[in-house]
């Protein structure tokens, strides 16, 4: 029991920061990107790649995957996605229109990545086992989750008492409010999705060191990460920490106590419910 | 009654009568080439149903033919029943999933339910396996029947026949007068009085059925079939591109998706295995930028051009 507890809560702090990435694409930018996944896997990619062959560690690789996924995110979405958000007419269209073009990003990425590794990303690093409150873990596990933690509490504090975070999370509220009162709508855009996809390749490269993921895995964490956010409410940061730890510790307990082969099943069923019961999330708004 | 749309449907029932030839003309390659079509233009078309006219994104298609594979070998090799009876059953379970995942999804915007299905086909293929290797013991199911390609190539053309006449059917009454007034504008549909939720459920069980008859009816070409196998979901984002590709204003847009996207596709395959994903991701942002209301769509673009000249 102690067991789940602890590994459900370190693997809760990766999952809440990628939730994260995911949250500010799609509650700022308003852009649904199903390619997530993939960004966190390429980020998984570059770690296991640059540690067998360069014995770089991927903490390291962490600090290196920064400006190039935030410049890659930020071409993606300035030369792609901009075109899309100007011709949509509303709403809706831009979220098909997003959806379709994410996708056929996503599977661009599996078979670029395909190309350079067809098989599973498999390293050892840190794997010596600790022991936390009487449970055994490994110390990837609690490194990843450290980071994790920080990288999300920079995140926060960043948001909520900067100025360029004040003008974030206003765009979150209201696109045309924020255009009236003088910020810049299309580059806060284009900033929040860099940001996101950023966030979104570190928790890859995090996850990768206790995980072996594959360049097909991706659609699995794009849904875990959406249902995380949609079960904590678009554009809240705080509900997307608890769902994480609601997702976490029901996948680990289903894991342990009936079958590995069940997580997805297990997310699925908590999707099922939040939809049926609470469709604006844990800690939303109800929409009007 | 409009005369435009009833031409329309004697062009397909014509269509439908010359393509029953096919599997005279042709046998090996050029047959399997032709049961693939059959099958992506039946589900193609069943995916245009529901989707067409709302613009929801369904990404089910695998989990309903995985469902259809499934009923249909578990059902002929762990209780000898027939093909005919099982085929029936899974009609109604894929009709019935599809009604359990449209009441809980569709009252709700259309981002939710793109959500759900994309994972659905995964976690109904966890759940088999996982049933499978507990409690029925056998991993391998297998479906022995008489049936050779040109026989399925025939039912596909009936199921895929099936389906437009339903869609025509469907497109002239007054649930397809409501799904279209729904992809308008769903808060204006609501407010003169039309169950929004209710026709949306109703069009995506459709759907579901059509789905499983055809994952039912493709089973005993694999002859030995496999959770892992029939429940791909890469088949569901075959479906979406034929369909867009096509062109999601017209019933029968699909049909001028499938074949080009399969030949390219196949060629693609055959010489650069590794890459073959990568046609995929090309024709989804073809789609998006060059092709937003797909072949069909710039055909009467074109045809709109030379007659205003």
């Amino acid at each position: 029991m102690l067991d789940i507890l602890v590994s459900g809560l370190l693997l809760s702090g990766t999952y809440a920061l990628v939730a994260m990435g995911l949250n500010l694409q799609y509650g700022v930018a308003r852009i649904m990107n199903l390619a997530n996944g993939e960004v966190l896997v390429l980020g998984a990619l570059a770690a296991f790649w640059l540690y067998t062959t360069a014995q770089i560690s991927p903490i390291l690789t962490v600090i290196l995957v920064i400006p190039v996924a935030f410049i890659g995110n930020w071409l993606i979405y300035r030369f792609l996605l901009t075109p899309l958000v100007r011709r949509s007419k509303s709403q809706g269209a831009l979220e098909v229109d997003s959806i379709l073009a994410t996708f056929g990003m996503s599977f661009i990425f599996i078979g670029i990545m395909v190309s350079i590794e067809g098989g599973f990303f498999f390293y050892k690093y840190l794997s010596e086992p600790i022991s936390i409150l009487g449970s055994t873990t490994s110390l990837n596990r609690l490194v990843a989750f450290l980071l994790a933690v920080l990288i999300a509490a920079a995140l926060y504090i960043w948001l909520h008492y900067s100025r360029p975070g004040v003008a974030v999370r206003a765009v979150s509220v209201s696109t045309e409010a924020s255009g009236l009162v003088g910020i810049n709508v299309p580059r806060v855009s284009a900033l929040t999705f860099a940001l996101g996809g950023t966030i979104t390749a570190v928790g890859g490269a995090l996850i990768s060191t206790f995980i072996t993921l594959d360049a097909s895995i991706g659609v699995v964490f794009t849904l875990k990460a959406l249902i995380i956010v949609i079960m904590g409410g678009v554009g809240e940061i705080r509900g997307a920490i608890v769902a994480a730890i609601i997702l976490g510790l029901v996948e680990t307990g289903v894991a342990t106590l009936v079958d590995p082969g069940l997580t997805l099943a297990a997310a699925y069923f908590i999707f099922v419910i939040i939809l049926l019961f609470r469709p604006q999330g844990l800690f939303g708004r109800r929409a009007v | 009654m409009n005369p435009a749309t009833v031409q329309e449907l004697i062009w397909a029932g014509v269509l439908v009568a010359l393509a029953a030839f096919w599997p005279m003309m042709s046998n090996g390659y050029w047959l399997g080439i032709g049961v693939d079509v059959m099958m992506y233009t039946a589900l193609a078309t069943s995916w245009m149903l529901f989707s067409g006219p709302t613009h929801y994104i369904s990404l089910a298609s695998a989990a309903f033919f995985g469902v259809g594979g499934f009923v249909v070998g578990s059902g002929m090799s762990d209780y000898d029943a027939s093909f005919w009876s099982m085929l029936a059953l899974s009609a109604v379970i894929g009709g019935v999933l599809a009604a359990l995942i449209g009441l809980a999804t569709l009252r709700l915007s259309g981002v939710y339910f793109v959500i759900f299905t994309l994972g659905l086909a995964e976690m109904i293929r966890n759940l088999v396996s996982w049933v499978q290797n507990n409690f029925l013991g056998s991993r391998g199911l297998y479906v022995l029947t008489e049936f050779t390609d040109a026989h399925l190539y025939w039912m596909l053309l009936l199921t895929a026949g099936c389906v437009y006449l339903l869609g025509w059917i469907i497109s002239r009454s007054r649930l397809g007068f409501a799904l279209r007034i729904i992809g308008g504008d769903e808060t204006v549909a609501r407010h003169v009085g039309i169950n929004t939720a209710m026709a949306k459920v109703i069009l995506f069980t459709t759907t579901g059925v059509f789905g499983a008859i055809v994952g039912a009816i493709i089973a005993p070409r694999w002859s030995y079939i496999e959770p892992n196998q029939v429940f791909s979901p890469q088949l569901s984002f075959f479906v979406v591109i034929m369909a867009l590709l096509g062109g999601s204003g017209r019933l029968w847009g699909p049909v001028v998706g499938v074949i080009p996207f399969l030949l390219i596709w196949n060629w693609v395959d055959s010489n650069f295995p590794n890459q073959s994903i990568l046609v995929l991701g090309v024709a989804f942002l073809v789609i998006v930028y060059f092709l937003p209301h797909g072949f069909v769509g710039r055909i009467e673009q074109l045809r709109a051009r030379a007659r205003g000249r």
